[in-house]
């Protein structure tokens, strides 16, 4: 079947099926054109240094815009990624400065494996408040995640006062130390953020693609009621999606404050609208149900590339937002456009399909 | 074709000639004539899918033709949109109302029309003695003030009605305006457009419910398959005309010839009830059971209470009561996810909305709730999904030029296949087809009766729901009628007759408080 329709549209239609494919990999396209365009543009851009510099920066953002992908192919929304990795943050430093009074003149310090496991569990754990919310007491997401944004800045700024935990560097004796091997460590040569983006973005890639889970997120965000009635359990997609976003924050958190040996209470400020504009501009339609990891990690990219080019350039900071924003809308007007490519050409197939018939 | 015995002391307000309306996949009008008279009723009735409210859009400006044209007053127009049909004075009364539940009677009445000083200020005052003076006219006393969504369907219905006549309409479409009214509020309906017709409104006035069509029509039209069959004064109209023309004298082949043995049991609903918002029951005390290899059809108007059957068998009331049984032993999952599990597949009648996830391939619609099938440790598998996903296509005779392009590219007899295939895929013992062919042409109707009859042939229990009578009388083994969510009659297939399924189906929407004893004794 595939065989006849390929025939039957490659005789026609090829100049519509190259720009098509174009239009598909335009994230890609993008990526070449500003990395080409800062490769002349900027002094020392293709220098080994600023590769590891600038992924590194990268890798933050594509951390919370994997989560972010997963959250809006299902229609909804998650605000509170920003606040979480302050939140996360602060508990690692906490558990590693002060570690935890048990109240019997006690006080019970872990070792840096289980801060960690900790730290990621607090960010599940408000992925968790994030769904339930949703789920069970049917807040609306925007709302929800907007709640819980301002509860975890809050109770980051409270956990030290608003200031800053110095000197996470952690204490041999009780095994603490060896925070900053996440942030600055590296391994063959790559940093390990780095290491840990891949590691996260593949299982992120397998889930979508490769797993009844993937495919449920899918189904969810095109027509709730119609995966409902296919024995989707929807709620329980639902808390996945925003569980695994705060996992994502989680590490952001962690992986923040190992880079600078230090957890501030306003880290992560404005990062979930960073993390949204790469899942966009990767092609994740916000009306839910399409979206790939693949096209979001690219997104990140174009994102990260541009701003740190901009200012290697020297480009104010106030035009490189505006750069930003206009790249965002561009992203999202040629994907109308692919949308309404891919829907005619698909029809043409069909109809072709009915000619042969007859 | 137009036997045209008009008594001519009715004016034609509006014309209607050549019209032809495509849709990708199906001719919903096929050169239809159609005339409306003014100071009188002219019914328009046909099976669902005929075209009726094709033809009702096009003329309130919904929707365009893709050929012929419409003459007002002898003048010929074209309406880009409602806005432009309500300027020659057309008003609707659409089927699903379009109403907001968030907002006052007045200013439903008023909307996009506002009342203003000064084009800015709105006059509140001035729109709810307008919107009081309407509901006097209609005999109500809704108050202006009252939100909307606190209203019965049948005021919502009176609303809808003072929209209209707020915009002076002249031409006056009813879509099945008595679907959801209780008895008392069909005489008040009836005593509104009686008035209607006598201050020279021409009513175009489109039901399912036969004998309400003669109480009140001057003029009839009958549609079938987006062609006219009959178009005539009513008088001396019966019943069994009006059934010939929808139906049609030759019979489209359905295909009942096979023929099989029954198994055992493998469903049973025991004393299923599901109390309504409003008070009393939408489903009241509905008992089925069925055999391996039957098909039972559920006969019944819109409203009666078929669908929320279904819904409650698929586990979407958690207020619904009752037992249900497969194979004997009790349905006790409460998911659907565990009721699919168990063997039953539901075939939504809301194809768009329930059914499919339009944006997403063929494929992935057809596997949606067989995921598990493909799965081992977490991996899925994409090709063995495929190889199942191509044998369906292939057993279903589904025409797909891609599986992997969206399903929203295809027609709506092919989009039907997916959902059916969707369904098989699970491996059922009970399917569940709520209204299977509603919006898919007549070639794709019979290829999926006849994958009806097969699959019941195979040893599935088929359950499907229907207001098309000529299809429930030829599919099924069995006939239910349900009126008022309760089940009113039973027939087998040899002894149903139309006529007795239509006066069964109108149990408790007749007028008269003695028709309430007849019911008792056609209950079983």
């Amino acid at each position: 079947m595939t065989s006849i329709a390929s025939a039957g549209t490659a005789s026609g239609n090829s100049n519509q099926t190259w720009l098509l494919l174009l239009l598909k990999l335009r994230t890609f396209i993008a990526l070449i054109l500003v990395f080409a365009f800062f490769a002349f543009a900027a002094p020392n851009f293709l220098s080994a240094a600023n590769f590891v510099i600038m992924s590194k920066h990268v890798a933050l953002n594509a951390f919370l815009a994997i989560g972010m992908t997963f959250v809006i192919i299902t229609g909804g929304i998650d605000l509170s990624v920003g606040s979480i990795v302050g939140l996360c943050g602060m508990v690692a430093g906490w558990l590693i400065l002060n570690g935890v009074d048990l109240g019997i003149g006690y006080t019970l310090y872990f070792n840096i494996f289980e801060i960690f496991a900790i730290t990621l569990f607090v960010g599940v754990l408000f992925g968790a408040i994030n769904g339930a919310l949703i789920t069970k007491l049917n807040v609306a997401p925007f709302i929800a995640t907007l709640g819980t944004l301002y509860v975890a800045r809050g109770l980051a700024l409270l956990s030290s006062d608003g200031a800053t935990f110095p000197n996470l560097v952690g204490n041999p004796e009780y095994g603490s130390n060896g925070l900053s091997v996440l942030g600055s460590g590296a391994f063959m040569g790559i940093p390990v953020s780095i290491w840990i983006l891949i590691a996260v973005g593949c299982g992120a890639a397998y889930i979508a693609g490769r797993t009844p889970l993937g495919r449920h997120i899918y189904a969810v965000g095109g027509n709730e009621q119609a995966a409902a009635l296919s024995g989707v359990k929807v709620n329980r997609v639902k808390m996945f999606v925003y569980m695994f976003s705060g996992f994502c924050a989680a590490i952001v958190g962690l992986v923040i404050s190992s880079q600078l040996v230090a957890s501030h209470p306003a880290t992560g400020e404005t990062f979930e609208l960073n993390a949204i504009a790469a899942a966009v501009l990767g092609g994740t339609s916000m009306s839910g149900g399409r979206g790939r990891i693949a096209g979001t990690i690219i997104g990140a990219f174009v994102i990260g590339i541009l701003s740190d080019g901009l200012v290697m350039m020297g480009v104010s900071s106030f035009w490189q937002t505006v750069i930003k924003g206009l790249v965002i809308i561009a992203a999202v007007v040629v994907d109308q456009a692919q949308q309404r490519l891919q829907a005619k050409v698909a029809l043409q197939q069909q109809a072709a399909l009915s000619k042969q018939e007859g | 074709m137009n036997d045209l015995s008009y008594n001519e002391e009715h004016q034609i307000g509006l014309k209607v000639r050549g019209a032809t309306k495509v849709y990708p996949g199906t001719l919903a009008l096929n050169e239809v004539d159609f005339d409306v008279r003014l100071g009188a009723v002219n019914v328009l009735v046909g099976e669902n899918g005929a075209g009726k409210s094709t033809l009702m859009k096009v003329i309130a400006g919904v929707e365009q033709l893709t050929a012929g044209e419409i003459a007002v007053d002898g003048k010929r127009v074209q309406f880009a949109d409602t806005r432009a049909a309500a300027a020659h004075g057309i008003g609707i009364v659409f089927q699903e109302l379009n109403l907001f539940p968030n907002m006052t009677v007045a200013d439903n009445i008023f909307i996009a029309r506002e009342k203003t000083r000064g084009g800015v200020d709105i006059d509140s005052r001035s729109q709810q003695a307008e919107a009081a003076s309407l509901m006097k006219r209609l005999e109500h006393d809704i108050s202006p003030d009252a939100l909307v969504g606190e209203l019965s369907i049948g005021e919502q219905q009176i609303v809808e009605i003072a929209k209209a006549l707020a915009q002076d309409a002249r031409i006056l479409i009813m879509d099945e305006p008595t679907s959801a009214l209780s008895a008392a509020e069909v005489e008040i309906l009836f005593r509104v457009i009686r008035d209607l017709k006598k201050s020279g409104v021409g009513i175009i006035y489109i039901s399912h419910r036969l004998e309400e069509l003669i109480l009140i029509g001057d003029y009839i039209t009958v549609l079938r398959d987006g062609c006219i069959t009959g178009s005539r004064s009513m008088a001396g109209v019966e019943v069994s005309w009006i059934v010939r023309n929808m139906i049609g004298a030759a019979s489209k082949d359905f295909s009942k010839s096979l023929t099989h043995q029954l198994g055992a049991e493998v469903f049973r609903a025991e004393d299923i009830c599901l109390p309504s918002k409003n008070g009393g029951f939408v489903v009241d005390r509905v008992s089925v059971s069925l055999k391996a290899g039957e098909i039972v059809g559920i006969y019944g108007l819109m409203g009666a209470g078929r669908s929320e059957f279904f819904e409650c068998i698929m586990a979407q009331h958690p207020m619904c009561t009752g037992k249900f049984y497969v194979d004997g032993k009790p349905l006790d999952e409460t998911s659907v996810a565990g009721r699919i599990e168990r063997g039953i597949a539901l075939i939504p009648e809301d194809r768009k909305g329930a059914g499919l996830v339009q944006i997403l391939p063929i494929r992935e619609n057809m596997s949606l709730s067989s995921l598990i099938k493909f799965t081992k440790r977490g991996y899925l598998s994409i090709k063995k999904e495929r190889k199942a996903v191509a044998d369906m296509v292939r057993d279903l005779f589904i025409k797909v030029a891609s599986v992997e392009n969206p399903v929203s590219s295809l027609s709506g007899g092919n989009q039907q296949k997916v959902v059916i295939g969707k369904a098989l895929m699970t491996n059922p013992k009970l399917l569940l087809m709520d209204e299977p062919s509603r919006g898919i042409d007549i070639g794709a109707k019979g290829e999926v009766f006849q994958e009806m009859r097969k699959l019941a042939a195979d040893g599935l229990g088929i359950l499907f729901v229907t207001s098309d009578l000529e299809e429930v009388m030829s599919l099924s083994d069995r006939i239910l009628v349900m009126s008022k969510g309760r089940v009113i009659k039973e027939f087998s297939q040899q002894e149903a007759t139309e006529e007795q399924i239509i006066a069964a189906s109108a149990v408790g929407h007749t007028t008269t408080s003695q028709k309430t004893a007849e019911n008792r004794e056609l209950q079983i």
